[in-house]
C-alpha cells in the first residue's frame, strides 16, 4: 500500500491555535481537515509537507450551517454529507444538494469538508463552481483578522488559492435573496468520479424578469469556474428556451477545456453548452416555484 | 434446476446437487478470512519495488548507496545483483523471457527496476525514493498498429536476432475455402474492432510471504496464487531450487479472474529477498503497482468479415488480429495455441468455412494478455463474431434476434466439429435464445424502443449468444510449459465416515469449499458438513495446474467425482465382505450399498469407512482403508454457452449510457449450487458492462499508463447496474462424469457484446454500426458526431 | 526530512467495546493502526486513493475510509470494526444477510461492505433499491455484481425492523 512519508503532527484546538501553529512551522506546514485530497497526495509523495496540522477538532467550531442576518452561513469544517443533509441548505440553495448528492461517495462525505473541497482547488471541483455561480464569498482568516474573499476570486489557478501559507478559510457565506432558483448538473464517466464538465445555475427572478444570475463550470477551463458572458445573457431578460440556450452557447464558447481521458475538448464544450442550459431550466422552474 | 430428490443432510444440506449456504462464508463474514497480507511471520521484512517512471529508457546506472544507507534498510537488489545469480531475467509461461528487474532498459512504464527490503513498508517506501536511477529516455512504441513499421524502435534488442517488434503469426482454419466462400457470397460485411487493454483488477492485489529457512534450504511461499502447484514447478525450474523444498501455500484469496496466475517479479525479488537477508520477506503490491504492471487482458486488434446470402444465411466468416502482447510475451495459456482459443471465434453459428490469422507484437506496455476471465481469449472471439453477426443484421435490414436465430446451430448437429477444429459436445441454442427473447418480452421492448424513437429517445436492444470451450484440457493437445493440463484429487475417508478431498485447483472465492463438498455428497452420500475440502498447500495437495479458464469444475470437479466412484467401488468390495455376499449382488442407494432385492441388508458409507479400518477379513489383494487418488485427464473440453440481452438507455445530450435490464440464460450444464452458479454469473455480468462502458488501460503518446489507480481505472459501481434476470437452459456434456461445463468465466465472456450491440442500437438514428469500448459519454457523443475515438491511446488535441 | 518527536503519536481507542492505546508514527493509515497495531485483520484494503471502500470502519458511528484517515485523527474515537458486529446474540442481521444471499464470494470487500450497509440501514431503515445502490456507491466488488448485496441489505432491513416491531410490541 502507498504510505505518505514522515511528518510532524499537530492539533489545532483553535482556529487562533492552528493560525499560530502555521505561522510557527511555516510554509511546509498544511492543515488537513478530511484529508481525501492531501493524504492520496501524501500516499503517492506528490506532496511532502514536513508539519500536518489537523483541524478535525475544530469541527464544532468551524462546522455549523446557520442564518446570519441575510447570509447563509456554512463553516469549512462542514463535512459534504452535513451540507446535503441540511434543511436550510435545502430550502434556500438546492443546488448545493444536487452537487453534494454527486460529489464522490457517502462515505467520503462523511469526511471531507466544504472548505477542503475548496481550498485543494481541483478545476473539476463541484462546490467551487456552484458557490461561485451563488456569488458566496469566503472568509479567510489570519493573525491580524479575518479578510472576505468571493469565492470567484478565491482559486488563482489549478490546485491554487489566495488563502495565504498562515491563513485558514474558516466559512462560506452565501446571500440570501428573494426569487432565487439553483441547480446543478454533473456528467461523470461513472459514478464518484470526478465531473467530465459540470455547469451550476442560479437565477434571481422578479415579475418573471431574471434580474441576476449565475453561472458556473467545473472541469472544463472555465476561469474562477463562471461564465461571465452567460450571466451576461441572462440578466434584465424573461427565461425563455431561447434566452437560455443563447446563455448556454456563451458558456461553452467562454470556456477553455483541454482533452484528457475523460473526452476529448470538443465533447467537453459541448457539454458545457448542453448541462447549463439543463441546470438553467432546472433553476428557472425552481425560482418560479417548481422543484 | 434443482433436484428435488436430492435428500438433506442433518444440518439442512442437501446431500448432493442443490442450494447450500457456503461453508467459507462462515469464516468471511465474521472478517475471519486470512488473506496475503494477513500473513505475518516472526522477523518479517517488508520489501517494495521501484518502478520505472518511463515506458522505454535505457538504464545508464543505478546508484543505491542512500537506500542502503537507510537505518531500516536491509538490502537493496537490482538487476545487476540478480544477474550475478542467474536470476536476472525469468520465462514466461509463452516460451519468452521477461525481465525480473531491468537490467539494460525498461520496457513499460511500471516496471521493476529494484527491490528493497527494510523492516517495514513505511521505510520500504521511504528508501525508494533515496535510489537514484539515471535513465536515457527512448522513443517508445505505444500504437500496436505501429509497431511494425519500418524503423519502429526495437523494444526487445536484449533478444538475439531480434530485429523488430514481431512475436508471432499464426493462423486456424482453411484460407483457400473461406475465399472460395467469400467470393460467391451475396453479402460481405467487414468491420474493424478494438477490445482494448483491460486489466482484472481484484479487489486484493498480487501479494507474497518468502520464507528460506536457512537450516533446511526449504522455502515456504505465502502466495495468493490461482496455479500453486504450477508456480511451485516453475520456482523449481526457474532457480534451480529443489521442488521438494519448496511449499507454495495460498492464504484465502481476494479475486484473482486470471490476475494472479502468472509469477510476478516481485515474487522471485521477494524469494531472493529472504535467502540474502535470512528472514521472510513480504511483498504486497499496491494498487497502482497492480493496475500498471500485473497481467493485463484483452488488446486484440481486431478486423473481422462475414459473408452471407441476402436473405440471411451465414456462410463464413475470417479475421485479422493484431495482438498487442507488451513488451514480454508473457501470455499464460497452453503452449500451442499462442492466440489462447480465440479460434473459437466461429461462435454458436453453422458455417462453410472460416479462417483467422494473428499476429502478436511487442509494444512498451506492461506483459500479459490472458487475464480477466477470459477463457483464454474466447472473451474476444465472442466479441467479434457477436458485433459482426450485428452489423450483418444491420446490412441486411434484418432483425438480429431473428438472423441468430436463422443462423445457430441445431441440437441435432452435436457433437458439432467447427471450421477451426473444435469438437463442441452439447447444446440447444436455439431454446437458451428463446428463453432469453421470453424473459426480456423482446417483441414489447422493439415495440417501446420505435415508440421512444419517434419521441427522440434512444433506448437499445443488444444480444449476444456465446459458446465457450473451457476445462482446459486434453493432454493430448494442451500444456503449459510441457505441462499437460490434467489436475489430481484425494479423498479420504476417516475410520467415522467423515471425509476430506484435497484439490489441486484454487478458489479465489468461487466456493470450491462447498461445491467440492457437494459433488463428494453427491456421489458418496456423506453429508457435505461432514467433508472437508482442502486446497491451497502444495505439501497437502495433489499436482494439478489450477484454477484459471473456468477449468474447475469441468477438471477438478471431474475429478473429484472419479475419485468419490473409486472410493464408492472399493466401499462396495468392503460391503460385499462384511454382508457375506457377492458384489454383483448390491445396488447402491446414495449413502449405501445395499443387497438387491432386500434393501434392509446393508451398510452406510460410514459404517462402510469403519469397516474398512476394523479387523474385517478382506478378499486377497485388497487393502484396507478407504482413501483413494485420481488424476483426471479430460477428454474434451466441455462448451457452456448462453443468450444475453441488454436493455440500454442512452442520453442523446451527453452520451451517457445507462444499462436499465439484463436478462441472462446460462447452461452450463447440471448445476451442482444453483446460488454459487447464479453468483458467478451476476458477477460477470457486471465485468462485461464495465468493459463495455468504462474499463480501459490507455495511454499518452509518451507511453504514461493512464489507468494507473482506481480513480481512473473504473469499476463499476452498485449504481451503474440493474438486478440482473437469469434464466437456465440444461445440456449435460456428455463426457463430463457429472455433465456440468463450467460457469466462472461464462458472464464475462458473453456480456459485453450485448451491451455494445445496445449502445449500436440506440444509436440507430445516427446511422451507426460500431463503435468501440469503453463507450464512455465521451465516446458515445463523439460517434454519435461521426468521430468515434480511439479509445487505447490519449486522446491530443 | 524533520524527525522530531511529533513524528511519534500515541493514539487511544475503544475498538468494538475494547479500550485500546498504541504508540505509532504520526503518518501512520488508521487501517494500518487497525490491522498491525490492534491486530484486527477483518478489515481489508483494496486501493490507495479511496476508490474502493474496502477498508470501511465505523469511525464514531460513522464509515469512513479507513486508508484515507490517519490513526493519529482517530485518537479517542470509538470505532467498529466487521469483528465487532457479531454479538454475544449471534451475528448481526447484515452478516446473516450476507451468508443468506450469497451477497459475498472472494469476502475481501465484505466486511467493508457491511460496515457501510450497516450504516445505510441505520440512516435510513427501509431503503429502496435504489437507495441501497447509492448508499453503497463508495463500495466497490468485483465477484457479485452486486445483485446478492442488494438483495442481502434487504434481508437485513426486514430482519431489523421485524426485530424492531418485535421489540415495540
Amino acid at each position: 500500500m502507498q504510505t505518505p512519508a514522515p511528518f510532524g503532527y499537530e492539533r489545532a484546538t483553535s482556529v487562533d491555535h492552528a493560525i499560530q501553529l502555521l505561522e510557527q512551522l511555516g510554509p511546509e506546514a498544511r492543515l488537513v481537515a478530511g484529508g481525501h485530497s492531501l493524504l492520496p497526495m501524501m500516499k503517492i509523495r506528490l506532496a511532502q509537507p514536513e508539519h500536518l496540522i489537523d483541524i478535525n477538532p475544530l469541527a464544532a467550531e468551524l462546522g455549523s450551517i446557520s442564518i446570519d442576518g441575510d447570509s447563509l452561513v456554512i463553516g469549512a469544517m462542514t463535512r459534504h454529507n452535513d451540507l446535503l443533509a441540511s434543511p436550510l441548505v435545502g430550502e434556500h440553495f438546492p443546488i448545493l444538494q444536487d452537487a453534494e448528492r454527486v460529489i464522490a461517495d457517502p462515505v467520503v462525505r462523511n469526511r471531507g469538508t466544504v472548505g477542503g473541497s475548496l481550498c485543494q482547488a481541483d478545476p473539476a471541483e463541484d462546490l467551487s463552481a456552484a458557490l461561485s455561480a451563488l456569488h458566496a464569498t469566503a472568509t479567510i482568516r489570519g493573525s491580524s483578522g479575518s479578510r472576505s474573499v468571493p469565492v470567484r476570486e478565491l482559486h488563482v489557478g489549478p490546485y491554487e488559492t489566495v488563502v495565504g501559507d498562515a491563513e485558514i478559510l474558516t466559512e462560506i457565506r452565501v446571500p440570501i435573496r428573494n426569487g432565487c432558483g439553483s441547480a446543478y448538473e454533473k456528467v461523470e464517466r461513472r459514478v464518484g468520479d470526478w465531473a467530465i464538465a459540470s455547469a451550476a445555475a442560479v437565477v434571481w427572478m422578479d415579475g418573471g424578469i431574471i434580474t441576476d444570475a449565475g453561472v458556473g463550470l467545473a472541469a472544463v477551463g472555465a476561469d474562477h469556474f463562471v461564465s461571465p458572458a452567460a450571466e451576461a445573457a441572462l440578466r434584465g431578460q424573461q427565461p425563455t428556451e431561447d434566452v437560455i440556450v443563447a446563455a448556454a452557447a456563451a458558456a461553452a464558447a467562454e470556456c477553455n477545456p483541454s482533452t484528457d481521458q475523460r473526452g476529448p475538448a470538443e465533447y467537453k464544450r459541448h457539454l458545457a453548452g448542453e448541462l447549463t442550459a439543463r441546470a438553467l431550466r432546472r433553476a428557472v422552474a425552481r425560482a418560479q416555484g417548481g422543484q | 434446476m434443482t433436484d428435488t430428490a436430492v435428500p438433506t443432510s442433518a444440518a439442512g444440506n442437501p446431500i448432493g446437487f442443490g442450494r447450500m449456504l457456503r461453508k467459507e462464508d462462515v469464516r468471511f463474514v465474521r472478517g475471519k478470512g486470512h488473506y496475503i497480507d494477513d500473513v505475518n511471520l516472526p522477523g518479517m521484512l517488508h520489501g517494495a519495488i521501484l518502478r520505472s517512471p518511463h515506458a522505454h529508457a535505457r538504464i545508464i546506472s543505478i546508484d543505491t548507496s542512500a537506500a542502503e544507507a537507510h537505518p531500516k534498510v536491509h538490502a537493496v537488489i537490482t538487476g545487476a545483483v540478480l544477474d550475478t545469480l542467474g536470476l536476472a531475467w525469468m520465462p514466461t509461461m509463452s516460451y519468452d523471457t521477461q525481465a525480473v528487474l531491468a537490467t539494460d532498459k525498461v520496457r513499460f512504464h511500471g516496471q521493476e527496476v529494484a527491490f528493497v527490503i527494510a523492516d517495514d513498508r513505511y521505510s520500504a517506501r521511504d528508501a525508494l525514493e533515496l535510489i537514484d536511477v539515471d535513465y536515457e529516455v527512448l522513443d517508445p512504441v505505444m500504437d500496436a498498429k505501429r509497431a511494425l513499421d519500418d524503423g519502429a524502435p526495437i523494444i526487445r534488442d536484449d533478444k538475439d536476432g531480434q530485429t523488430d517488434n514481431h512475436i508471432f503469426d499464426w493462423e486456424a482454419g482453411d484460407a483457400a475455402a473461406t475465399d472460395a466462400v467469400f467470393a460467391s457470397a451475396e453479402v460481405i460485411v467487414k468491420q474493424e474492432m478494438l477490445y482494448p487493454r483491460s486489466h482484472p483488477a481484484p479487489m486484493e492485489t498480487c501479494g507474497t510471504v518468502a520464507d528460506m529457512n536457512p537450516l533446511s534450504g526449504k522455502l515456504t511461499l505465502y502466495s495468493n496464487t490461482q496455479a500453486p502447484h504450477a508456480h511451485r514447478t516453475v520456482y523449481a525450474m526457474v532457480a534451480g531450487l529443489p521442488e521438494h523444498q519448496i511449499q507454495v501455500i495460498c492464504p484465502d484469496i481476494g479475486g484473482g479472474f486470471g490476475n494472479k496466475v502468472p509469477i510476478y517479479p516481485g515474487y522471485v525479488c521477494s524469494i531472493v529477498g529472504s535467502i540474502v537477508t535470512k528472514r521472510p520477506v513480504k511483498w504486497v503490491e499496491d494498487r497502482s503497482e497492480n493496475l500498471m504492471s500485473t497481467g493485463f487482458a484483452r488488446d486484440y486488434h481486431m478486423k473481422g468479415e462475414i459473408a452471407a446470402t441476402k436473405d440471411g444465411k451465414i456462410l463464413g466468416l475470417k479475421v485479422d488480429v493484431l495482438a498487442d502482447h507488451g513488451a514480454f510475451n508473457a501470455t499464460a495459456q497452453p503452449t500451442k495455441y499462442p492466440a489462447g482459443f480465440f479460434h473459437i471465434f466461429t461462435g454458436s453459428y453453422d458455417y462453410g468455412a472460416a479462417h483467422c490469422k494473428v499476429s502478436g507484437v511487442y509494444t512498451n506496455k506492461a506483459p500479459g494478455g490472458v487475464a480477466y476471465a477470459c477463457s483464454f481469449r474466447v472473451t474476444e472471439a465472442v466479441y467479434l463474431v457477436e458485433r459482426i453477426v450485428d452489423c450483418l443484421a444491420d446490412e441486411l435490414g434484418m432483425d438480429p434476434a431473428e438472423l441468430r436465430m436463422k443462423n445457430l446451430l441445431r441440437p441435432e448437429q452435436f457433437p458439432y466439429t467447427t471450421p477451426t477444429g473444435w469438437e463442441y459436445d452439447s447444446g440447444d441454442y436455439p431454446r437458451a435464445l428463446q428463453l432469453a427473447l421470453d424473459i426480456a418480452g423482446y417483441a414489447d421492448l422493439r415495440k417501446e424502443q420505435a415508440d421512444k424513437r419517434e419521441r427522440g429517445e434512444l433506448m437499445g436492444i443488444g444480444i449476444s449468444f456465446f459458446t465457450e470451450g473451457v476445462g482446459a484440457g486434453p493432454r493430448k493437445h494442451m500444456d503449459i510449459l510441457g505441462l499437460g493440463m490434467a489436475d489430481g484429487c484425494d479423498l479420504r475417508i476417516h475410520p467415522t465416515g467423515k471425509a476430506q478431498i484435497r484439490l489441486s485447483v484454487q478458489s479465489q472465492g468461487q466456493g470450491h469449499e462447498t461445491t467440492f463438498a457437494q459433488i463428494v455428497a453427491h456421489e458418496l452420500g456423506i453429508p457435505p458438513e461432514d467433508i472437508q475440502v482442502i486446497n491451497g498447500d502444495t505439501d497437502n495437495t495433489p499436482f494439478g495446474l489450477g484454477t484459471y479458464g473456468s477449468r474447475s469444475t469441468p477438471v477438478s470437479g471431474a475429478a473429484a467425482a472419479v475419485v468419490s466412484q473409486r472410493v464408492r467401488e472399493k466401499a462396495k468390495i468392503i460391503a460385499a465382505t462384511a454382508l457375506e455376499c457377492s458384489v454383483d449382488d448390491l445396488e447402491w442407494e446414495l449413502g449405501r450399498w445395499q443387497v438387491k432385492g432386500d434393501p434392509d441388508q446393508g451398510k452406510t458409507i460410514q459404517e462402510l469407512a469403519l469397516l474398512a479400518h476394523s479387523n474385517l477379513e478382506l478378499p486377497e489383494g485388497v487393502e484396507g482403508h478407504l482413501d483413494a487418488q485420481a488424476v483426471y485427464n479430460p477428454p474434451n473440453l466441455t462448451y457452456p454457452f448462453g443468450a444475453y440481452i441488454c436493455v440500454v438507455d442512452v442520453d442523446p445530450g451527453t452520451g451517457h449510457v445507462q444499462v436499465r435490464r439484463f436478462i441472462a440464460v446460462d447452461d452450463c450444464g447440471p448445476r451442482i449450487n444453483p446460488m454459487i452458479v447464479e453468483g458467478q454469473v451476476h458477477g460477470g455480468l457486471v465485468d462485461g458492462i464495465g468493459m463495455a462502458l468504462m474499463e480501459v488501460i490507455a495511454f499518452d503518446k509518451d507511453g504514461t499508463n493512464l489507468g494507473g489507480s482506481y480513480m481512473d481505472y473504473l469499476l463499476p459501481t452498485p449504481m451503474e447496474v440493474p438486478s440482473f434476470e437469469l434464466g437456465e437452459t440444461v445440456t449435460p456434456s456428455p463426457h463430463h462424469p457429472l455433465g456440468v461445463k463450467g460457469v466462472g468465466e461464462s458472464a464475462t465472456v458473453g456480456s459485453p457484446a450485448a451491451v455494445v450491440n445496445a449502445v449500436v442500437d440506440a444509436l440507430k438514428p445516427y446511422n451507426i454500426r460500431h463503435a468501440d469500448m469503453p463507450l464512455t459519454p465521451a465516446q458515445v457523443w463523439m460517434t454519435m458526431q461521426g468521430k468515434t475515438l480511439r479509445t487505447d491511446l490519449a486522446f491530443e488535441d | 526530512m524533520s524527525h522530531d518527536h511529533h513524528n511519534m503519536v500515541s493514539v487511544s481507542v475503544t475498538v468494538n467495546g475494547e479500550s485500546r492505546t498504541e504508540e505509532c508514527e504520526a503518518r501512520m493509515l488508521l487501517v494500518h493502526f487497525i490491522r498491525e497495531k490492534l491486530g484486527l485483520t477483518g478489515t481489508h484494503w483494496g486501493c490507495d486513493t479511496s476508490n474502493c471502500g474496502v477498508c470501511v470502519v465505523s469511525v464514531d458511528g460513522q464509515p469512513v475510509k479507513s486508508c484515507t484517515m490517519l490513526a493519529a485523527m482517530a485518537d479517542g474515537a470509538e470505532l467498529t470494526t466487521v469483528e465487532g458486529l457479531e454479538t454475544a446474540d449471534g451475528l448481526h442481521p447484515i452478516q446473516q444477510g450476507f451468508m443468506e444471499c450469497h451477497g459475498l464470494q472472494c469476502g475481501f470487500c465484505t466486511p467493508g461492505m457491511m460496515i457501510a450497509a450497516k450504516s445505510l440501514l441505520e440512516q435510513n431503515p427501509n431503503p429502496t433499491e435504489h437507495e441501497i445502490r447509492d448508499g453503497l456507491s463508495g463500495q466497490l466488488c468485483r465477484c457479485t455484481g452486486y445483485h446478492n448485496i442488494i438483495k442481502a441489505v434487504q434481508f437485513a432491513a426486514e430482519k431489523m425492523s421485524a426485530s424492531e416491531e418485535g421489540a415495540s410490541a
